[in-house]
């Protein structure tokens, strides 16, 4: 099976409309990052509180919200994360909620308020364990505490015996329910019946169970942010520099134009999308501008080769010839990283989901600026030098030729 | 030709089978489960795959700064006064800059004595600048402060570690955050509920004796008037616990001498104990020999004079001193539970930070959360990878088959070096390894494309994959290499997740570029061995 055989694309003459369809992308990004998204940083980068809930029934957002604000807290900002059938939630606190001093306490109080004012169990549960949220270190002292198979609250047997337990429990809840015991009936067979009889008694489920917390100060965002800067920028003059050391200072030029137009859309998606920036889709940015490159590097290569074979053709006509030749391997190549990519973000998960939107993005973006942005830069540079009467070759090799 | 065929395919089989060690070591059985525990055995797992918590902590190094200067200016003092240089007045004007110790008051006939005692004993870590009248500037040496400064954080760390093993936490990693300066980095795994651990990292657990100058009052405005407006240079003012004084007093408000008779690093042993009266918890502590000695003569030469006992800088008990007491002391009171009895014990003996700890981030990942992101991950890559393979070999037929295989190589190549290596796993390095899938049969795609345009140009099977091969290999080596040096910009400046991102793909490159260049190559040889020259081979 063949797709590519004998193609005769007019890439060059179609350059306008890449042009334009660039522009807009290019326009519309920008246009959100100054008047309307601006540019949506996670909250590594910005700090704050991120703590992030599953619930066991449709959350009730505004409910949620009404406990939040019972609890003191006036800034926050409840969002559905993922698809709603995940039933999760993520509760959003801003830097001036979260103080240096006291870093989690903003969580701390969430987890509380929840408890107390959206839980639908009530206040008849104070004082009980709740599944749905003990750690395995608190459930093993309340088994020990309870001892309710009379091992001798100290013994090294029954520390053993209810650790067993309690990871039997804690793999029910967290392997096999994501975090969400049902009701404390359900553990029934799960673990010995003295064990299940002091849990039914003793221990309720709240109908929410806390995933995570992301809490940043001021001072560790601004750090991270110099430091996805700095990788940034060595990136791209690392570029350059290898570039302009394989091929001709133009070419560099050309490539690191490209790479710096995928950038801009991807970051400009972002932005249109909302979607929040974090460190790992940088390095996902930053993944893609080199892979960009390789791209164009193909392209280059191939141009490279005509010239030197070809010294009489029109530059518009062995441009074109060039990327004819080699779209057989760029369009493969993009394609089959496209699929894995694709894969990603179908099937990831959210946590992942920034960094597989930028693959997405960018590998699309990335293959297409090779062809419609790269190649007629140099066409455009050496019309250019054309017009100003210097000398008609575009630059194949090290050596100067006339 | 027959015989370096089965030497090279000896060589691939060799690293399957060691990759596959590499990855799952020596499993107990062959059933699923089996497999897999063997598998989280093997490689280490993130704290976003396995669930725990991340900290960032500061070390307010300046704090430790400051406590060398006043310790500095207690030992002047009381060199000043054993050469008979009087009404000398050693003090740090400027809090805002702890370093600066500033001597006034010398009277011009003691001037060459002073002047003396500080060239002498002092010069080593101060820059000393006389000035007028009797007065000199003392301001540390930069290598002095920032060696006081790295040994802070040293010391820190040591305790923090100390402390955070007392609470049996499965394999903690406490080090220096190279992304900040004098910054802790701490991971613990499992561990999703911050809770005594929290307070057991931060608290200072700096207990210490103070002479009691004045007071109490009930509150810092009264104090503050009462001492004349501004807190002396050789005192400071601190609040007490409810309690402290007698039975039922509220927080008040004492003087009390900066300098401690005994503190911190003089406390040699602490447990946890009962009051022989009432019964209730309290916590014993020893004082080390020197201490006891000093503190002995102390409490004989003061009789009848306050003191106070003073924890994380709050006062916890004021006493008037009876008796000479050596080195034996306990608190009690304020409400101690047997709980927190213990922690303190704990703390006061792994020793008091050298400088109070700021939390500046915290990453928790509940253990769900992990569960269902390696669930997931695994999910993608599995797509991903049916998917490649099964356009290899809609595609290119029978060197599909090639690729595919390959392919499975190159990742169970990668994996037997991530046990190997006792790389650590992160989510977004499950991500690399997804991505490499993707860009390694980018190599294969290369190869094949060359071979099918040799062919159609007319070459011979043979002549065809030997020249694809060729041709390719320098792009393919251009791709890895520029591929693994972004990897590499992203493992210098990245965080944990990102390392683990740039770690899964340079070694899927690396892997791949063996299997897509060396492997590839030796299953055409075995296939074009088999078949008659100039026979056509499935591409």
């Amino acid at each position: 099976m063949e797709l590519f055989h004998d193609v005769k694309i007019d890439w060059l003459g179609k350059k306008w409309y890449f042009l334009g369809f660039s522009l807009i992308f290019s326009t519309a990004g920008l246009i959100s990052l100054f008047f309307w998204h601006g540019l949506p940083l996670d909250v590594d980068f910005r700090g704050g509180t991120v703590v992030r809930v599953k619930f066991a029934e449709k959350p009730n957002i505004d409910r949620i919200r009404d406990a939040a604000d019972k609890a003191g807290l006036r800034d926050s900002r409840i969002t559905q994360y993922g698809p709603a059938s995940n039933d999760e939630v993520l509760i959003t606190l801003s830097l001036k909620e979260t103080s240096e001093a006291a870093l989690d306490q903003g969580r701390a109080t969430i987890v509380q308020t929840l408890d107390q004012n959206y839980s639908t169990t009530g206040p008849q549960n104070q004082g009980k364990l709740d599944i749905d949220n003990v750690s395995r270190s608190a459930l093993v002292s309340w088994l020990q505490q309870k001892d309710p198979e009379h091992l001798g609250a100290d013994s090294d047997a029954a520390q053993t015996r209810y650790q067993q337990q309690a990871d039997a429990v804690l793999h029910y809840r967290d392997d096999l329910h994501s975090g969400l015991v049902a009701s404390v009936d359900n553990l029934h067979g799960l673990v010995d019946p003295a064990v299940f009889t002091a849990l039914q008694q003793g221990a309720y489920v709240s109908g929410f169970h806390f995933q995570g917390a992301e809490i940043v100060g001021a001072q560790v965002g601004k750090q991270l942010q110099k430091q996805a800067i700095l990788a940034t920028l060595y990136s791209l003059a690392g570029m350059l520099v290898y570039l302009w050391f394989r091929f001709e200072l133009i070419y560099g030029v050309a490539a690191v134009i490209a790479c710096f137009h995928d950038t801009l859309i991807t970051i400009g998606a972002f932005s249109l999308r909302n979607q929040e920036i974090s460190l790992t889709v940088i390095a996902a940015i930053l993944t893609l501008v080199g892979y960009s490159m390789n791209d164009t590097i193909v392209v280059f290569d191939r141009i490279r080769e005509n010239l030197r074979l070809s010294r009489r053709e029109p530059l518009d006509s062995l441009v074109n010839r060039s990327i004819n030749q080699t779209l057989s391997r760029t369009v493969l190549t993009s394609g089959l990283t496209f699929l894995t990519v694709l894969s990603l973000y179908v099937f990831g998960g959210e946590v992942l989901r920034g960094f597989s939107f930028a693959l997405v993005i960018g590998i699309l973006i990335g293959t297409y600026s090779s062809i419609a942005i790269a190649a007629p830069m140099l066409v455009a540079y050496q019309d250019w030098r054309a017009q100003r009467g210097k000398a008609a070759a575009l630059p194949a090799a090290k050596k100067a030729r006339v | 030709m027959q015989k370096n065929l089965k030497t090279k395919t000896i060589v691939i089989l060799a690293f399957l089978v060691v990759s596959i060690y590499g990855i799952f070591g020596l499993p107990h059985g062959v059933s699923g489960t089996a497999l897999k525990d063997a598998l989280l055995q093997r490689i280490n797992l993130g704290l976003d795959l396995k669930g725990g918590t991340h900290l960032v902590l500061q070390v307010m190094v300046d704090e430790a700064v400051s406590s060398a200067t006043d310790s500095d200016v207690g030992a002047l003092q009381a060199d000043l006064q054993q050469n008979g240089v009087t009404g000398a007045v050693v003090s740090k004007p400027d809090p805002n800059r702890p370093e600066v110790i500033q001597i006034s008051g010398v009277s011009t006939d003691h001037t060459a004595d002073a002047s003396s005692i500080l060239n002498s004993r002092y010069s080593g870590n101060y820059d000393i600048t006389p000035g007028v009248n009797g007065t000199w500037t003392m301001t540390m040496k930069p290598t002095a402060i920032s060696q006081i400064k790295q040994s802070a954080l040293d010391k820190s760390i040591d305790v923090i570690r100390t402390r955070i093993d007392s609470f049996g936490v499965k394999e903690p990693t406490i080090e220096p955050y190279q992304l900040g300066s004098y910054q802790i980095l701490v991971e613990l795994p499992g561990i999703d509920d911050l809770g005594r651990i929290k307070d057991a990292i931060q608290s200072t657990a700096r207990l210490e004796t103070h002479e009691v100058m004045g007071g109490p009052w009930p509150d810092r405005q009264t104090a503050l008037q009462a001492v004349g407006g501004a807190v002396p240079p050789d005192a400071e003012l601190l609040e007490s616990i409810p309690g402290a004084s007698s039975e039922g007093s509220t927080a008040e408000w004492y003087e009390l001498k900066k300098i401690p008779i005994w503190g911190g690093t003089d406390i040699r042993d602490a447990q946890p104990g009962h009051n022989p009266n009432t019964n209730e918890p309290e916590v014993d502590f020893t004082l080390t020999a020197a201490a006891g000695d000093k503190f002995g003569d102390y409490t004989r030469n003061n009789i009848g004079k306050n003191m106070a006992i003073v924890l994380d800088n709050r006062v916890r008990e004021v006493a008037v001193i009876k008796g000479v007491i050596r080195d034996q002391g306990n608190i009690a009171g304020g409400g101690i539970t047997e709980q927190y009895a213990k922690d303190l014990s704990m703390l006061l003996r792994t020793g008091a930070l050298p400088a109070s700890i700021h939390f500046l981030q915290e990453t928790t990942v509940g253990p769900s959360l992990g569960s269902d992101s390696i669930h997931q991950g695994v999910v993608a890559s599995i797509a991903g990878m049916l998917a490649v393979m099964a356009f290899m070999l809609i595609y290119y037929r029978g060197a599909g088959v090639n690729a595919d295989l390959a392919l499975f190589l190159n990742l169970v190549i990668l994996l037997g070096f991530m046990g190997y290596t006792g790389a650590t796993l992160t989510l977004p390095g499950i991500a690399g390894v997804i991505l490499t899938i993707g860009m390694g049969v980018d190599s294969n795609v290369l190869i094949f494309e060359r071979i099918r345009e040799e062919l159609r140009a007319g070459k011979s099977p043979a002549a065809a994959v030997d020249q694809g091969f060729a041709h390719a290999i320098t792009t393919i080596i251009d791709t890895h290499v520029t591929t693994i040096v972004s990897a590499a910009i992203l493992f210098i400046f990245g965080t944990g997740p990102v390392k683990g991102f740039a770690v899964t793909l340079t070694f899927g490159l690396i892997a791949n570029f063996f299997t897509s260049v060396f492997v590839s190559r030796v299953i055409f040889d075995a296939l074009l061995s088999r078949k008659l020259h100039g026979e056509p081979i499935s591409i």
